[in-house]
């Protein structure tokens, strides 16, 4: 399937890092729609929009969404049932 | 943990033409940080009436080079970014930064090997740093380039990977240009396929670390070949770079 | 925005500011190209299974396949559309479909206010009722004079040139028509439920 425009997540993971405080691609995390666990930065990545999307690599459903306006930054994870961050 | 990014002026303290439309900018950091190789800087650049446009570049250098980092930067046509690096910066000049970005596609010696890189265009940027900071490790595994480029003047890096491949047994480059190829071209001259993957994969070993980058429809035909051939898809790992140039 | 650094030099895009004869909106830019923009993969629709549908708060809920829906009474249309990401086209060519003529097939009852606009890939956006009657709305299949491209939306979506093209949605399979509305795929994170580019109505609470 011809998907030029599809990148991976690592494509915003500054845009990720800002709005967390810490680097995001190596976070686990598990897709709430087909339970498939891995790396946020295996996420498919479509940041030419009004909005940026990060969609499962299984699955392709919508995973994390997000906007950043002028002002603010605003952030969708329900598609992530969960996330895990090593802190050791 | 660390501290979060924040966007900091750098300075482009040299310039080096790699090809015809490829360079590498040097730019020291008032905030530096070691980076691991395969990460990348975010580059923003602002007109005079508040216009932006950001783009990420990978790092070319490795992280043994305190205080400054290269990003080697292909000139896209009609793109917005990369003609301003080509076409007006110069030494002296200021440009924003923010990182170094990425835990996901990086290699660092302690991952060990063997290492299976396979690159499209600008997309042996990332996978160069890797295999410079391979070359300073005391340990090396095995690695194998597999590197695809549209004629002979457009491998970037192509000397000093020849350098490389000459000096060490362990690492095997297989070139493949696209479009045309010189007089008495030996390597591939078509578009990776099922043979150039099996080839690539035989050289490196059993159970390689993979790390596939350049556009985003090469990407695609690699990794998909490489999990055909039997490859775990979780040792798979990919930076799509967006449509061909 | 005094001590915002500025990259010298730096000009970006050849764009326009302004005006032409007042047909961009604030804070645009003319653009000449077409970009493409989404939030997923490109639908892959074969026509002899494509629908569009009509359905919610209407006294007759239709169905129209791709045959059916081409056959409708079509015209061409020449509009200038605004991204939020602040790119104008001017005179863009289409041809489709009004929604008059659609949502006169369906009558639509008295307590609908809003529609939402459901695509293929999953895709929605909200807008008032009201900015899709009176020949502000149309639902295209072919765009400067070829099949719509499947990057732009084909085999067709919903034109509403006088909001920003969110709202304009790729790959649509049908109008759902409500008394409340519902936020959709970009207005639950932060866009505007309207969205006029002469109003800059980006974001909620623009």
């Amino acid at each position: 399937m011809d998907e030029p425009m599809m990148l991976d997540a690592n494509a915003v993971a500054g845009d990720l890092a800002e709005m967390f405080g810490f680097e995001m691609t190596a976070v686990v995390h598990r897709c709430a729609h087909c339970g498939n666990v891995g790396q946020m930065g295996t996420l498919l990545a479509w940041t030419q929009g009004p909005g940026i999307t990060l969609r499962c690599c299984i699955c392709r459903d919508v995973v994390v969404r997000m906007v950043m306006t002028p002002s603010r930054t605003l952030i969708d994870v329900s598609g992530a049932a969960y996330m895990e961050i090593r802190r050791t | 943990m660390p501290e979060p990014l924040a966007w900091q002026i750098s300075t482009v303290t040299a310039i080096r033409t790699e090809t015809a439309e490829v360079s590498s900018f040097t730019l020291e950091l008032p905030t530096w940080r070691p980076h691991r190789a395969g990460q990348h800087y975010d580059v923003r650049l602002t007109a005079a009436d508040g216009y932006q446009a950001q783009r990420s570049y990978s790092i070319a250098s490795p992280p043994s080079r305190a205080g400054e980092v290269d990003l080697t930067i292909e000139k896209i046509a009609d793109g917005e970014v990369s003609p301003y690096f080509h076409d007006t910066v110069v030494v002296g000049d200021r440009v924003e930064v923010r990182g170094p970005i990425g835990g996901y596609f990086v290699w660092e010696p302690a991952f060990g090997g063997p290492l299976l890189l396979i690159a499209g265009g600008s997309g042996v940027v990332p996978l160069m740093a890797m295999l410079r900071e391979r070359t300073s490790a005391e340990a090396r595994p095995p690695a194998v380039l597999l590197h695809s480029s549209r004629t002979f003047d457009d491998v970037i890096y192509r000397d000093e990977l020849a350098a490389l491949a000459a000096a060490d047994a362990g690492l095997r480059v297989i070139q493949t240009l696209t479009r045309s190829q010189p007089p008495g071209w030996t390597g591939y001259d078509r578009r990776i396929d099922r043979a150039m993957l099996t080839e690539a994969i035989a050289a490196a070993g059993p159970s390689p670390l993979v790390y596939i980058c350049g556009p985003t429809l090469l990407v695609e035909a690699a990794a998909n070949g490489l999990v055909e051939l039997g490859v775990p898809p979780s040792q798979v790992r990919t930076e799509r770079f967006g449509p061909t140039s | 925005m005094s001590d915002r650094f500025v990259s010298r030099g730096f000009v970006g895009r050849a764009r326009e500011a302004g005006d032409k004869a007042g047909r961009v909106p604030p804070g645009q830019y003319l653009t000449d190209g077409f970009p493409v923009l989404s939030a997923g993969p490109t639908p892959q629709v074969p026509l002899d299974s494509w629908e569009f549908t009509i359905t919610g708060l209407v006294r007759a809920p239709a169905r129209w396949s791709w045959q059916e829906f081409t056959a409708l009474p079509s015209r061409d249309w020449l509009v200038d559309i605004s991204c939020v990401t602040k790119w104008t086209k001017l005179d863009t060519r289409w041809h489709g479909v009004s929604l008059d003529d659609l949502l006169g097939a369906v009558e639509v009852e008295p307590r609908a206010r809003f529609v939402t606009a459901h695509s293929y890939g999953g895709y929605t956006t909200n807008l008032p009722l009201t900015d899709l009657l009176n020949n502000q709305a149309f639902v295209a299949w072919q765009y400067d004079g070829a099949p719509l491209d499947p990057a732009h939306g084909g085999p067709a979506r919903l034109v509403v040139p006088h909001l920003y093209l969110w709202k304009s949605a790729k790959w649509v399979r049908g109008l759902q028509l409500r008394e409340e509305d519902e936020p959709g795929f970009w207005e639950s994170l932060g866009y505007h439920n309207r969205g006029d580019p002469w109003r800059e109505e980006r974001y909620s609470g623009d």
